[in-house]
């Protein structure tokens, strides 16, 4: 197993890193079961949730770190390992299934040289899949950052994936 | 003017956000005396991005399928010549509203309609209404009236909406939770997200008079996190609501006190089970629970609760103005008023639509959906998501109620309904909710676990071509057990999309399974490609695109594809030209 609860140790660091959470913890603490939104909280403002950063959380509410490792594997939107960049969130709900999203997905797989939940490792692309994204009338859809695609080609969503790495790599590449 | 702009998730995935911005900067720089408004989703989804132009006498134009010069366009003609532009023309409110016809807006009556981030919209459509009239009866009267409207649960499981009120009612503890279940997870169906993107007072409303009717001072929406648009919606509408009195306390000066709180949901399906939701409100894992006690009588932190569904309590502000009677003139015996789909898949106008209980699949396919898209043969709809089943063209006349929906196998579920096509592949279908029933499992119950992961393994070895005999029986075996065994309702439907498949198309799994054939194509392991040499006339294309470099070929030659290589990935179909079709599968 890649992680353990007692991994790390809370040291005087780890505390002064968490600092951000301060707030946020002494708002929900008081109220029993709040759990799930401080790890909300927490992603949102991490990105992720690092197990120093379940721990802290755990101490802090005083509640057992397995519990809250239990639950921050549990639910699908807590992330233990950072994203990238871009989350491609390619949609297998059902009316995307049937409109051919497997194909998309051998595409952008062979195109990120990525498995569905994977991130590559220029760390520009994390690929993910989701239940519906809701436009069920663009399928079959894929979601970037917050901004939909569809209906896609194989060759469209490989375009796609193109299209931002070179914007990327042009950024990357300019004089600073 | 007012210029409507449809921006539900649907609207802004096809760029209405582009559109509403690109007007507004013109509106603004040209000084035009035009509105803009963004408004919800009307439910033709297939039309998207949408703009209405409401006319100063009321009349409104429907525009679709735009870009914002097309929408600055129109907006020009308008204003400039009071002319609508023929070419984009959905709809005219003059004419009969194509693909609306046929369809009773009862849960959605304002979405699309008007601006959900307005509650003054939403007052001006006789919203809080009927609130206002529920807080002059006596409790009792207001759960008499949805008695009387035949209304239950439209989450899935159907269960008379009175009933749960007046037992959660009936519990002698004082304090009292109402919760609204917006954790929809059918993979497919965005009928809550529609209703609290569109119209999010409708659902604050209903739940503020299910928190009367039951006694509970407390009110919680458990929606998903996945819906950003919907519960920023929900925020303001509960901010304004509380602004303005209808929510707080003493609502409208009674002595009747409620507040409504929302909590993410984070993603996982049981948790749209009442007592998983229960679990992961309280913190933990999302798991159920055994049934009874019931949420009525333990629920949140142990206290009654009652949980409802969002279309459910969108139903209740119209029963309570309209009286329970109305409700129940629409639909047919045991099944009352109306219910809400989200059609999609192999459609043609593919959306969000509200038809009275009791109208056929047929006419909601064929009339309302416009038919099959490209107008292939129509196979089978899916009803019901992963607990549901799959309905076969030779019971298309089926009529959309709890009890005649039971009986093929499928569950009328919580909206979603997908069509499929001779290109689907119903082994395929029943392999897809199994993988996902079996993700999605949360494992505390064996049969679940285990055995949907053993359906799975099943379903997986025929798509590709490694069943053996005796599959079929082993998989009816398995269903019937977990059926029966499983803690919740996840469980106890797994095997529906299965068990649905096998009766209607059980041909299709003996070819897989038999012959090794996929009938409908779209099993890998089990597809040959191969070159018509008679219609291939050696234009290389294909060639070029060979991932696995395994045609054969020079310009002007006949190409040949190697089997050994081959790995089924298709390309060489798709870049064969339309002109030459040289590329078979079979
Ligand atoms: C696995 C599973 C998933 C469910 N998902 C939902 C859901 O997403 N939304 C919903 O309203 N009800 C869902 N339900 C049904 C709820 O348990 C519950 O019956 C419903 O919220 C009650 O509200 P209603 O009586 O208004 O339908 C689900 C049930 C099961 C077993
Ligand atoms: S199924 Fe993909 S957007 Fe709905």
């Amino acid at each position: 197993m890649k992680y353990c609860c007692g991994e790390q140790q809370d040291t005087q660091s780890s505390r002064s890193e968490f600092e951000p959470l301060t707030d946020i913890i002494a708002r929900f603490k008081e109220e029993p079961g709040s759990l799930i939104p401080v790890l909300q909280k927490a992603q949102e403002l991490y990105g992720f949730l690092p197990i120093p950063l379940l721990n802290h959380i755990a101490t802090e509410l005083k509640i057992k770190k397995a519990h809250v490792f239990g639950v921050a594997t549990f639910y699908a939107q807590f992330r233990l390992e950072p994203v990238g960049k871009f989350l491609v969130l390619l949609c297998q709900g059902t009316a995307c299934h049937v409109n051919g999203s497997d194909r998309i997905e051998a595409a952008l797989t062979e195109e990120l040289k990525i498995n569905i939940g994977e991130t590559t490792p220029d760390t520009f692309f994390t690929l993910d899949s989701a239940a519906c994204l809701g436009c069920c009338s663009l399928a079959p859809v894929m979601m970037i950052n917050g901004q939909a695609y569809g209906p896609l080609t194989p060759d469209g969503a490989r375009k796609t994936i193109r299209e931002i790495r070179q914007k990327e790599e042009g950024k990357e590449g300019e004089p600073r | 003017m007012i210029i409507r702009v449809g921006l539900g998730s649907c609207g802004i995935a096809a760029g209405g956000n582009e559109i509403y911005n690109y007007l507004h900067k013109n509106i603004h720089d040209k000084q035009w005396s035009i509105d803009i408004e963004p408004t919800g989703c009307i439910g033709m989804c297939y039309l998207e991005p949408l703009i209405d132009v409401v006319l100063d006498h009321g009349v409104i134009y429907t525009y679709g399928n735009l870009n914002p010069e097309k929408a600055l366009d129109i907006v020009e003609h308008h204003l400039l010549n009071q002319n609508p532009l023929q070419d984009y023309l959905v709809a005219c409110s003059n004419e009969a509203n194509q693909g609306l016809e046929g369809q009773v807006r009862v849960a959605l009556q304002r979405c699309g309609i008007i601006n959900p981030e307005s509650i003054d919209d939403y007052i001006y459509s006789q919203g809080y209404l009927a609130l206002e009239q529920v807080l002059s009866l006596t409790p009792e009267q207001v759960i008499v009236e949805i008695k009387n409207s035949g209304l239950s649960g439209r989450g899935g499981a159907g269960f008379p909406t009175w009933f749960k009120w007046e037992a959660t009612r009936e519990e002698k503890i004082p304090v009292k939770y109402v919760i609204c279940n917006a954790d929809e997870g059918d993979p497919g169906a965005f009928m809550d997200r529609s209703l609290l993107e569109g119209d999010p007072h409708t659902v604050l409303e209903g739940m503020t008079i299910a928190a009367y009717a039951i006694g509970a001072a407390e009110g919680i929406i458990y929606v998903r996190a996945e819906y950003p648009l919907a519960i920023k919606r929900l925020e303001i509408a509960i901010e304004q609501a509380n602004n303005r009195g209808f929510l707080g306390t003493n609502i409208l000066g009674s002595p009747f006190s409620f507040q409504i709180i929302i909590k993410q949901g984070a993603g996982a399906f049981v948790c749209g089970e009442e007592t998983a939701l229960i679990a992961s409100l309280e913190g933990e894992r999302g798991m159920p629970r055994l049934k009874p006690p019931f949420p009525s009588q333990k629920g949140y932190w142990g206290l009654p609760t009652n949980i409802n569904n969002v279309e459910t309590l969108a139903n209740v502000p119209w029963i309570i103005r309209h009286g329970g009677e109305s409700f129940a003139a629409m639909g047919t015996d045991k099944s009352k008023g109306t219910k809400v789909f989200a059609l999609a898949g192999k459609i043609k106008r593919g959306g969000l639509i509200e038809v009275p209980m009791g109208i056929s699949l047929r006419d909601i396919i064929y009339d309302i959906g416009g038919g099959i898209k490209e107008d292939k043969q129509f196979k089978a709809v899916q009803l019901g998501g992963p607990s549901g089943g799959c309905i076969p063209a030779a019971l298309l006349d089926t009529v959309v109620d709890y009890e005649s929906i039971k009986k093929t196998g499928a569950i009328m579920g919580s909206g979603g309904m997908i069509i499929m096509d001779e290109s689907t592949c119903m082994v395929d279908i029943a392999r897809y909710f199994l993988h996902f029933t079996q993700d999605e499992s949360c494992g505390k119950c064996v049969p679940c676990r285990i055995g949907t992961k053993r359906m799975l393994e099943i379903l997986e070895n025929i798509c590709a071509g490694k069943g053996t005999p005796g599959d079929l029986d082993r998989l009816e075996t398995l269903a019937a057990g977990i059926k029966s065994s499983s803690l919740c309702g996840l469980g106890q439907s797994a095997p529906n999309p299965v068990l649905t498949t096998l009766k209607y198309f059980r041909p299709e799994y003996e070819a897989h399974l038999e012959d090794k054939k996929c009938p409908a194509h779209q099993c890998k392991a089990l597809l040959t490609y191969f070159i018509d040499p008679k219609r291939c006339k050696g234009c290389t294309l294909c060639v070029k695109k060979c991932p696995a470099q395994c045609i054969s070929g020079q310009v002007k030659e006949v190409h040949v594809i190697d089997q050994e290589k081959c790995i089924k990935c298709g390309n060489c179909l798709e870049v064969c030209p339309t002109k030459f079709n040289a590329v078979v599968v079979d």
